[in-house]
């Protein structure tokens, strides 16, 4: 043992690019998937499901905006019900993408690279699936730009005090800031893009959208301050908006709700339910387009280290709401606990302690974090759980809050499954769009990657 | 001035980025001002370089970042305490501290939109044509494999053929006059 060298933790790790890359292979590799790859038929099948998902969606919310949220299973007194718990699901998944692309800039991560471009891509969709839920849950859609203020002539302005209201704030400017974060990420690869395109209309196209971008030092100075500037402002906004989403919660005086746990344990658990959803997406899209060398197995296995650990501190969250309703010896914090354990909706509960915080226990064996199969399974539960985590907490403390006669029971409807399941085609189809229209893969970053990795070698 | 009024200026194809950045300095130490280098991804050391300062981007968004929290707070102090007050049980007018989190993100969302229409405003962005363009390879390759130097015909000291040798000699692989339009 002691003849070993001195370890070189650089020589054990998988690579964040695979060698041998070169600025024109990289830069020919990711736009090719955009420029010249036939479509596939897997990409057309997958397409048309997403799309037949989005369809039903559609009917979905004409017939609610015919009929009112009465179609839906929602009730008093549980008047948030599957809404409220989609969109909670919803911005929590958009946090990884800001996570990756802000978070892990700051922090120098330079495996963040080859993952920032679509996981921003994943934040910004699920934000617009998240934003339609509270916007349909008004009933009235189309009023809801009473949520804004603007001056009206029934002088009416919105309750600042309210989380309600934080929220509206909180959600809008974190869809504004995440679509300028992405928007000037691409730039340099729009300019590509136009740059490598042979027919017309998508030299137009690209070469609209990049503006005019030509690699001049001096963009490239005011851009990257730019850049490390909105990274900077998207770290705390991140940390904010789940914050302000929990406190729509916390604020409350519901059992169950109310506590001060609740703000970090709800960032962390939009962070462990994003890496979840970006392990979902980035497992087949390396596959699907053979970006096995710039997504390697040493990303999928930090984000499965990120996932352990926020899904620790979520369980630590699960344990502290249990400990704090034990010690502080309210009987209605008491009550709703033992409803979580024995009551009506505890199989969902079970449930959420075996996909949060049991099965992710897997991933401190090394053989599971770098085996993708097990990976892809472990992100689909991990969503699946914290999908039930929103339910437990919005269901078991609505129906069983403070007086007895104002208990109820839940049950979702059609409608419900109808729409939520649409979100997901939305979703799933404005990814199959993304890959197919824009680059996954920051070029301009990965070429970057390449001339460094080029310098470490001399 | 010698130089045609329909030259823009010359520029110089280098393979690396290291080239890139010597070239650059030995044009700055020759007393060229009017000279700009192109990259496909951000190099460091080439803004030092090419002798560039701090730019204007920071202030800017600090500006536009203090204007939206003051512009948050400010109108929610107006509509609490002067344009709709609501006495509840004579609790004050005004909160802040329930105030604070639309003040942070208007501030977030001042602060990024500044940053980033600031920074497109002084690049001169949204541009869609630009002489270089003109130059066929530097079109093909500034954006993905190639580092390119331009001396522009606005310089005092440019000349067209003494500037295009000076580049050549900078161990440039392909010089070429760029056409102003």
């Amino acid at each position: 043992m002691s003849s070993s060298p001195p370890f070189d933790s650089s020589e054990l790790r998988e690579p964040v690019i695979e060698p041998g890359h070169t600025y024109a292979s990289v830069t020919d590799k990711i736009s090719a998937i955009v420029l010249t790859r036939p479509t596939s038929l897997g990409w057309v099948v997958g397409f048309t499901v997403a799309f037949a998902l989005v369809m039903v969606m559609t009917i979905a919310v004409g017939w609610l905006i015919i009929k009112g949220t009465g179609i839906w299973g929602i009730n008093i007194p549980v008047g948030w019900g599957f809404a409220i718990v989609n969109f909670v699901w919803w911005i929590g998944i958009g946090h990884a993408g800001t996570l990756i692309s802000a978070i892990l800039f700051l922090l120098n991560q330079q495996w963040r690279t080859s993952i920032n471009r679509f996981a921003e891509a994943m934040t910004l969709f699920a934000v617009a699936c998240a934003g339609l839920f509270p916007l349909i849950h008004t009933g009235r859609p189309w009023m809801a730009y009473y949520m804004f203020p603007y001056p009206s002539t029934m002088y009416l302005w919105p309750q600042f005090r309210s989380p309600l209201i934080w929220d509206v704030f909180a959600v809008s400017t974190y869809g504004t800031v995440s679509l300028l974060f992405w928007g000037v990420g691409l730039i340099p690869d729009l300019a590509t893009l136009r740059d490598r395109a042979i027919t017309k209309p998508k030299q137009i196209i690209f070469g609209t959208l990049a503006m005019g971008w030509r690699g001049s030092a001096r963009h490239w100075h005011r851009y990257q301050s730019a850049y490390l500037l909105l990274a900077g402002l998207a770290t705390p906004l991140v940390l904010s908006v789940h914050t302000v989403v929990s406190f729509d919660f916390a604020i409350a005086i519901v059992p169950g709700w109310h506590t001060t746990i609740f703000p970090p344990y709800f960032v962390a658990g939009a962070i462990y339910s994003g890496f979840a959803m970006v392990l979902t997406i980035a497992i087949p899209l390396r596959k699907a387009y053979d970006l096995e060398d710039f997504i390697t197995m040493h990303h999928l296995e930090n984000m499965a280290k990120v996932m352990l650990a926020t899904g620790l501190i979520v369980a630590y969250g699960y344990y502290y709401e249990y400990f704090m309703s034990v010690y502080s010896g309210n009987k209605f914090d008491l009550y709703l606990t033992q409803m979580r354990f024995h009551g009506p909706y505890s199989h969902f509960y079970y449930a959420l302690i075996l996909c949060n915080i049991l099965t992710p226990q897997l991933l401190w064996i090394r053989k599971v974090r770098t085996n993708v199969a097990a990976l892809f399974v472990m992100s689909l539960v991990i969503n699946l759980g914290m999908w039930l985590e929103r339910f437990v907490i919005v269901v078991i403390s609505l129906t069983r809050d403070f007086m007895p006669s104002a208990w109820g029971r839940y049950s979702a409807t059609f409608w419900d499954y109808a729409t939520f399941a649409g979100t997901l085609g939305l979703f799933t189809m404005l990814l199959f769009l993304f890959v197919r229209v824009l680059p996954a893969i920051s070029i301009a970053e990965m070429r970057e990657l390449v001339h460094h990795t080029s310098e470490e070698d001399e | 001035m010698e130089h045609r009024s329909h030259i823009y200026g010359v520029v110089a194809e280098f393979e690396t980025a290291e080239e890139l950045i010597a070239a650059a300095e030995r044009t700055r130490v020759a007393g060229y001002r009017r000279f700009e280098a192109y990259s496909p991804f951000p190099i460091e050391g080439l803004a030092e370089a090419i002798g560039l300062k701090r730019n204007a981007v920071p202030l800017i968004t600090l500006i536009g970042g203090l204007c939206g929290g003051l512009g948050g707070f400010g109108l929610q102090y107006w509509v609490a305490v002067i344009a709709y007050p609501l006495n509840i049980a004579g609790r004050p007018l005004n909160s802040w501290p329930a105030f604070i989190p639309v003040t942070f993100e208007m501030t977030v969302l001042g602060a990024a939109l500044s940053a980033v229409f600031g920074m497109l405003a002084l690049n001169g962005l949204p541009r869609p044509h630009h002489p270089l363009f003109n130059v066929k390879r530097f079109s093909r390759h500034a954006t993905s494999d190639r580092f390119y130097l331009c001396i522009e015909a606005r310089d005092p000291r440019f000349h067209l053929s003494d500037s295009a040798r000076f580049l050549q000699e900078l161990r440039a692989t392909h010089v070429f006059e760029v056409e102003d339009d």
